[in-house]
């Protein structure tokens, strides 16, 4: 019965691995990767809503009766290509603080702040 | 989902990027298995392509080991254990997966699906939806990437090459002499590549693809050539000021179009004043507002990749100047 709603529990799992990585970990390559991954589950809780048993991809065709949902594959299309161009927007910021303080680890670039202050 | 937990573990960044296109590609094919095509198209070229080859730029100025040293893993843990636990609980109240039913089929959707080929006449309806009857959203998209180009340039763009000779950097000279066999298959591929990103670009009506993806393939022929030929002569093939000249005509076209049916009397993006039969106007408009879009996401990528790369060269000149 419950077994119907594994997709959801897919999503949450990965959802939570990227979260785990971007509140524990240091680095902050490592933390784009994590909200990168977080990103993704996002993607696949959309289009894994879209899907219908026994439907095709949404492309009109004679014969074809069931389509899957259109919607939320546009929003994601679009979300995907967003998500790399705000992506690189945060490994642009990654380095120039690497160029500023010479390190991209939280507990570093902390202990330098605390040094000028 | 096991790519993702390793992911968790490495402290190698370089294999952490790999493991994160690997999971990229993966999840493009469970894209496919859901029958969302379009988003896969964009997953695996973006996804597994592009945002690889950014992440590598970057750790190849940053340094690939990461620090093993974590704050609170356990606190983490439990927050992360407890946010899980929740959703999983609110999962509960959900339709189940691939079911008819789900409130999400019963909305606007059976109109795209029944309505849109008299409407629009485009087979593809995530075509359809995407650059006509959510045209505005699209833009509003379009703009947020236009911007985030500009940031990146506004936090990376390298002062002018006053001293470009310096600029014969690592990439030139390891890849032109040692490695033949790949330059000459790379080459060889870079015009399939360019004419298949043209492909995808007009095809998108019939069938997947479309402006976005076209764009990110177009894009990652460049990077090819760039990694292949070294940054000094990509710059010199594609002029920096006209790439950040057209990702903003790629912006305006779209905008354009629709200010021009607003001036002809209908909504703004309603396709359908810009010819005289509706339906030509709705292919007119579409195939005008994706060329927008395509033009926008490649030049906006090219400006990212190359000045990513111009910053990795540059930080040497930098010290010289500043110690």
């Amino acid at each position: 019965m419950l077994l119907g709603l594994y997709n959801y529990w897919v999503v949450v799992v990965l959802m939570m691995v990227g979260f785990y990585i971007v509140i524990a970990h240091g680095n902050l390559v490592k933390k784009i990767v994590g909200l990168s991954i977080f990103q993704t589950s996002v993607f696949i809780f959309y289009i894994s809503m879209a899907n219908i048993d026994g439907a095709t991809a949404p492309i009109l065709a004679d014969g074809i009766e069931k389509y899957s949902n259109p919607l939320p594959h546009v929003l994601i299309l679009t979300a995907i290509v967003v998500g790399i161009a705000t992506t690189a927007l945060g490994l642009a910021l990654t380095v120039r603080i690497k160029e500023a303080y010479g390190s991209i680890e939280e507990d570093e670039i902390q202990k330098q702040d605390n040094l000028d202050c | 989902m096991v790519v993702a937990f390793a992911i968790v573990r490495m402290k190698d960044l370089l294999a952490v990027v790999m493991l994160l296109g690997i999971y990229s590609l993966l999840s493009a094919s469970f894209f496919v298995a859901m029958d969302a095509v379009d988003v896969a198209f964009t997953e695996a070229s973006v996804g597994a392509g592009i945002s690889t080859l950014l992440m590598l730029v970057v750790i190849s100025m940053t340094g690939r080991s990461e620090h093993p040293s974590r704050h609170k893993p356990l606190l983490a843990l439990a927050v992360v254990t407890v946010t899980g636990s929740l959703l999983i609980y609110a999962t509960l109240d959900m339709p189940y997966f691939g079911s008819a039913e789900a409130p999400i089929h019963q909305h606007v959707a059976p109109r795209y699906i029944n309505d849109s080929m008299q409407e629009i006449g485009v087979p593809n309806i995530v075509t359809s939806v995407l650059a006509s009857y959510r045209a505005f959203d699209t833009f509003g998209e379009v703009v947020v990437i236009f911007t985030a180009g500009m940031g990146v340039l506004a936090l990376l763009s390298v002062v002018r090459r006053s001293d470009s000779s310096l600029n014969n950097d690592i990439f030139d000279h390891s890849m032109h002499e040692q490695h033949l066999i790949l330059r000459i298959v790379t080459k060889m591929m870079i015009p399939y590549i360019l004419l298949f990103a043209f492909y995808v670009q007009f095809h998108g009506d019939f069938g997947p693809g479309g402006g976005f993806q076209a764009g990110v393939i177009f894009a990652a022929a460049i990077f090819l050539y760039t990694m292949l030929f070294g940054m000094s002569t990509a710059r010199r093939v594609i002029n920096q000021s006209f790439i950040q000249m057209l990702a903003a005509t790629g912006v305006l076209l779209y905008g354009s179009v629709g200010v021009v049916s607003l001036l002809n009397g209908k909504e703004f993006f309603d396709y359908s004043a810009l010819a005289a039969d509706p339906v030509a106007g709705q292919h007119l408009g579409i195939l005008l507002v994706e060329l927008g879009v395509g033009i926008t996401v490649a030049s906006i990528m090219i400006i990212i990749f190359f000045n990513f790369v111009g910053r990795r060269n540059n930080p040497l000149r930098k010290e010289n100047k500043g110690y």
